[in-house]
């Protein structure tokens, strides 16, 4: 997939494909949705345009190498925390492809129908296959305000992947139907617990 | 010739570099074997995707996750090694040079006063001290990553509960990890002591051999029935439902007070990074390969 995604195209994915990106992938964590949020709220412009791009969940590991900012580590963060601000940020900001790890609720799965938009499960931890899929870093804004990981890096990536689509635009959340199986699993397992003397 | 300080110095930086760049053998053995062993397309998917990240860390000597954690050592100091008080200094150093070398992320933040940029800030790194025989300083270092660490459990178990109440908090702090700390887990459990001390034992439990069961065939049998049972609840590689939940699981216990039964459960996730090495008195470092 290329973006700007159009919503035709990804209201055509379904939970369980694996997907690779091109084009250009924002990171933002914790502060950076909570700063873009305030800004929007006051009535300010951002300094980026999210709209058909990717939102990485991620903190890189950068090197400013002469000019250019060079990509050392970049893979997903634990997108739960960012459940309480994405269904707001999808709303406003209407990005097409959220990337994170872990998987995310309901909130940002019932924004996700609603506007065309999926969250793309990239594996945690996998940070240099992230950094590989980075082709150029575009710019980067709120590093002195926010530090290196809470920043906003925006990168041009070049077969970013492979990632499975989690969660897509038709109200289907794999994470959260494994999750209801391992809590039925657990249910059962618990009471085939051994005796302990 | 270098001092001793110097020494300890370059090797806690080494040990962090180590640490943060290699997969131990072991550890990318068993996720090769998990790979061969899942049948599902996105659980084979993840697998393979760890793998050529353990790879490229390798080959181009970079740290395997961004999350390169809040920076931890953990001491054995001989009686006979002669520095004390300045270990604290030393590591910070330490850790102010392997973060700007390596490069590892700035991950210590002040309450008030935000990111530190330098990994050291109060008490951190983290340092614990043991204390042992000997003439030599042994270091581990324990760059933990913040996903797996927000997943830790505690819990004071109603003794009457006994070991089940325990294996039952277990599997429930594991189910409720879920997919949060990127599994496939290394889990450690501390059982006894006291409520801070029984999640120490779980973090030095985590530190135990690959693959080997706890000396008391007792707490054995516990370690396999826990790691079974856990790996039939169905989180699977990255909690997508395929693959394995946890590839590995050992038990610390310690005495406890009548009326308490802490349980402490600490996880780490597939990327467990930890090195060791020993400092002689004399100054020889021998790096450890566990």
């Amino acid at each position: 997939m290329k973006t700007p995604v159009p919503e035709p195209e990804i209201r055509k994915l379904n939970s369980g494909d694996l997907v690779y990106l091109n084009g250009t992938i924002i990171t933002a964590r914790d502060e950076a949705h909570k700063k873009a949020l305030e800004m929007k709220k006051k009535g300010e412009d951002l300094p980026v345009d999210f709209k058909g791009v990717a939102v990485f969940h991620a903190g890189p590991i950068m090197r400013k190498e002469g000019e250019e900012w060079v990509t050392i580590a970049a893979g997903p963060t634990t997108s739960a925390r960012m459940e309480m601000f994405e269904d707001e940020f999808i709303r406003l900001f209407r990005p097409a492809i959220i990337i994170g790890k872990g998987g995310m609720g309901d909130r940002t799965t019932k924004a996700c129908k609603e506007y065309g938009c999926v969250y793309l499960a990239f594996t945690g931890g996998a940070a240099l296959l992230g950094a590989k899929g980075v082709k150029k870093v575009k710019g980067v804004y709120w590093l002195e305000e926010l530090g290196m990981p809470e920043c906003l890096w925006v990168y041009e990536a070049e077969n970013f992947g492979p990632m499975t689509v989690t969660i897509d635009a038709h109200g289907n959340n794999m994470t959260k139907q494994v999750m209801e199986r391992v809590s039925k699993n657990k249910e059962e397992l618990i009471k085939k617990l051994e005796e302990v003397d | 010739m270098k001092n001793l300080e110097n020494i300890v110095e370059d090797t806690a930086v080494e040990l962090l570099k180590r640490a943060a760049n290699i997969l131990q053998n072991d550890y990318v053995a068993a996720l090769s074997e998990a790979r061969q062993k899942t049948r599902g397309e996105i659980g084979r998917s993840e697998l393979s995707n760890i793998l050529k990240n353990i790879e490229l860390a390798k080959e181009t000597s970079q740290p395997i996750c961004q999350d390169t954690g809040v920076v931890a050592f953990m001491l054995k100091l001989g009686d006979n090694f002669p520095i004390r008080s300045k270990l604290r200094k030393i590591l910070e150093n330490a850790t102010r040079k392997a973060t700007n070398e390596i490069p590892l992320r700035p991950n210590a933040v002040d309450l008030f006063r935000g990111n530190t940029k330098d990994n050291v800030g109060r008490h951190v790194p983290l340092i614990y001290i043991e204390l042992v025989e000997g003439d030599d300083l042994e270091i581990t270092a324990l760059p933990k990553g913040g996903g797996s660490s927000n997943v830790a459990a505690h819990s004071m178990v109603t003794p009457g509960l006994g070991w089940k109440g325990i294996k039952q908090f277990v599997l429930e702090s594991t189910a409720r990890a879920g997919s949060l700390g990127c599994p496939p887990y290394f889990l450690g459990v501390g059982v006894g002591g006291g409520e801070d001390y029984c999640m120490f034992l779980a973090k030095k439990a985590l530190l135990k051999p690959f693959g080997v069961r706890n000396e008391d065939p007792k707490v054995a049998k516990i370690e396999e029935e826990l790691l079974e049972k856990i790996n039939s609840l169905g989180i699977g590689v990255m909690g997508l439902g395929e693959g394995p939940t946890a590839l590995d699981l050992h038990i610390e216990i310690a005495a406890r007070h009548p009326a308490s039964l802490p349980v402490g459960v600490v996880f780490s996730c597939w990327a467990f990074r930890h090195a060791k090495g020993r400092v002689s008195k004399e100054g020889k470092v021998v790096f450890e390969y566990a």
